[in-house]
């Protein structure tokens, strides 16, 4: 069942997101005020939904069950790696994507608001996983605080997420939810979002799974050089 | 006799490279073991595994009955004494201010501390900053924390490294009335200069696991 | 946990007062660091208060940065880290003795580059004086943050790049909040709300580094 569901996965998320293309650029009208401009809806929103939430989320899960004594174990250190370098790419889409749509409504590439300053913090914060991982050569001591460091920057994330809410911004209101109203998006162009965070999804988790698989096979060339390593060792011993 | 330290097949790594490469030894409580070998055979690394202080790679140990693997490596480190070639403190606090960071660290009782200070012949420098100590007065400090707080085991790296002839028959002195309380001392040395009385193994390591290995 | 934390802020303020670090070498640098701002802003220059603030948070930040990594290797020579690990002290307590510390000291460093900006960029004195509990707050979310950081970059490779790299990022919302509460003073508007987002830091990371810092140092 396992392997059924691996082996569609990447096919389904092919499907969906070119069908999520054709919608959003052939079939989905143009708004009335934005224009054309408007259907980066299909691709910005889904892309901070799997940044904010799917990816960081995923990180700090496989974070905790490290951490936990009765979850530990390498499967879970690479499934939060795995999941944080993509994050880095959806954060970095999130921000070049916003930065296009702004250009033309906001008439700058950048403004200094708090979810937009929110987000890029955060991808600075996934760099610093990032090199923080790379900083350290033991595996279980890079594990261990690379851990620690996906939990404790955890706490920027519900920063992101209330930014809106607690500041007033220039960034647009929250599209989907806002607090106390029903959702701003109606007809195709609703259904064309939601298919674009199902796409979306689909391909952040064809993406981890692929850099899953390259960090398992990384571990396995890893073991044997240590193998190897330790026979040579013992060699030095016998010679001396 | 009772055992507290084992070690089966420990491999332990720095980076990439294999410090330990299959180490099993026992140690047990009041045995002086002696690890032997040339610069780069991993006796520091022995050491700091037993001590808790690295992470096994691969193979099995306890330390006090606390499994190196899945135990609480704190907890293995309450039971351990280090003493180094290098200090083993503050440098900018005062032979006094270090012995009572330590002693309230375990919760000892300052009582403890004069017969500390007095054990290791570190009475005239009690205000002394350890910065200005000579390095056999540092080492002197060093064993006064050991002392201090009666750890049932003690793990000296090169202990005589850089001492006179007084002061190696000060620290046999120090150690053969600590073995005779039954603290199992575990330390790496380069030459056999090192003569107890008490009960002593000798392990020679080379390229991280023994090559030889007799008790007397 | 609260008499470890006791005993390792001692220890850590009394290393501080015999190197004097703090005062010969951090002050002068975050004085200079005021200077240098006020320079690039040039002579004819007025600053409005809510730059002055920035521009004074901003050297805070920096002077902490000096400060967290100088906490994070009193430690740092492998003997003496192998003997404090063999103490077996309370991880938790040893965070709030640290975070304890570096608070102090960034404090008081705070204070007198507070007392700097009123004089060198102007920033009106009434303002900096209310705006103490903010700073106050800041400074508690960096001593606790930086102190959590500086456990989880010690020993390794590149240390001193790869702390500011990790620390910085995660200072942003205090520093926007420190500035944004002394804005909002010296223009009469609400700033509960920003108060509101430094407690949250603040005890959200304090949480963090009594549960995580055992972790870290254990690693």
């Amino acid at each position: 069942m396992k392997k059924l569901a691996a082996q569609i996965l990447g096919p389904t998320a092919l499907v969906t997101t070119a069908l999520t293309v054709y919608l959003g650029i052939w079939v989905t009208p143009q708004d009335d005020v934005q224009g054309n401009l408007a259907r980066m809806l299909y691709i910005h929103p889904a892309a901070a939904w799997i940044a904010l939430y799917v990816g960081f989320g995923t990180a700090i899960i496989a974070s905790l069950m490290y951490l936990w004594p009765r979850t530990r174990s390498t499967a879970a250190d690479h499934v939060a790696a795995s999941a944080m370098e993509v994050t880095l790419v959806y954060t970095i889409l999130t921000l070049i994507t916003g930065s296009l749509w702004g250009r033309p409504a906001w008439g700058v590439w950048w403004v200094w608001d708090a979810r937009l300053t929110s987000t890029a913090v955060l991808a600075v914060l996934v760099a610093g996983y990032l090199a923080l991982r790379r900083a350290i050569d033991d595996p279980e001591l890079r594990a261990r605080r690379s851990a620690v460091l996906a939990l404790v920057a955890a706490i920027n994330v519900p920063v992101v997420h209330f930014a809106v809410v607690w500041w007033k911004t220039l960034h647009q209101g929250a599209t989907i939810l806002t607090p106390g109203s029903g959702i701003l998006v109606h007809g195709i162009m609703a259904w064309t979002m939601l298919l674009s965070f199902i796409a979306f999804t689909l391909v952040y988790a064809w993406m981890v799974r692929e850099r899953y698989r390259i960090a398992i096979r990384q571990q396995t060339r890893d073991d044997r050089e240590l193998a190897h390593a330790v026979s040579a060792r013992h060699s030095e011993g016998g010679a001396a | 006799m009772s055992t507290v330290v084992r070690l089966d097949d420990a491999v332990v790594t720095a980076g990439r490279f294999p410090v330990l490469t299959g180490l099993t030894l026992t140690a047990r409580a009041g045995e002086c073991l002696v690890l032997e070998g040339p610069n780069g055979a991993g006796k520091t690394s022995a050491l700091r595994l037993i001590g808790g202080l690295e992470s096994l790679a691969r193979g099995s140990g306890e330390v006090c009955g606390i499994d190196l693997r899945r135990g609480d490596r704190r907890e293995i480190r309450r039971h351990c004494g280090w003493l180094g070639h290098e200090g083993s403190f503050y440098d900018d606090l005062t032979v006094r201010e270090n012995l009572t960071f330590a002693a309230r660290a375990g919760g000892f009782d300052l009582a403890g501390l004069a017969t500390s200070v007095e054990a290791v012949g570190l009475s005239q420098r009690l205000d002394v900053r350890a910065a200005l100590l000579s390095a056999g007065q540092r080492r002197r400090l060093g064993i006064a924390w050991l002392v201090m707080r009666r750890p049932s085991i003690w793990l000296l790296d090169e202990p005589i490294a850089a001492l006179d002839t007084s002061a190696r028959i000060f620290l046999q002195g120090i150690l053969e009335d600590a073995l005779a309380k039954g603290v199992c001392v575990i330390l790496s040395a380069h030459d056999n200069t090192m003569e107890l009385r008490a009960p002593v193994s000798r392990l020679t390591i080379v390229g991280g696991r023994i090559e030889m290995g007799e008790s007397s | 946990m609260i008499r470890v934390a006791r005993l390792v802020a001692v220890k850590d303020l009394r290393v501080e007062w015999r190197s004097r670090v703090i005062l010969w070498q951090v002050l002068p640098f975050g004085v200079m660091t005021l200077l240098l701002m006020g320079f690039a802003e040039g002579p004819e220059t007025t600053l409005s208060p809510s730059v002055a603030a920035g521009l004074f948070y901003v050297v805070v930040l920096f002077v902490s940065m000096l400060v967290i990594a100088r906490s994070a290797t009193i430690e740092s020579s492998p003997g003496t880290a192998n003997s404090i690990s063999m103490l077996g002290l309370d991880p938790a307590g040893v965070f709030l003795g640290k975070a304890t510390a570096v608070f102090l000291e960034v404090l008081l460093s705070a204070l007198i580059l507070l007392a700097g900006t009123t004089l060198l960029l102007h920033l009106p004195l009434a303002l900096a004086l209310h705006s103490l509990p903010s700073v106050v707050l800041v400074v508690m979310g960096l001593s606790l943050a930086g102190t959590l950081y500086g456990a989880l970059t010690s020993g390794l490779t590149g240390s001193p790049t790869l702390l500011p790299l990790l620390v910085l990022p995660t200072m942003a919302p205090l520093l926007i909040a420190g500035e944004r509460t002394i804005s909002a003073i010296a223009t009469h508007q609400t700033w509960s709300s920003w108060l509101g987002l430094l407690i949250v830091f603040d005890v959200g990371y304090t949480v963090a580094g009594i549960l995580l810092y055992g972790v870290v140092e254990d690693s």
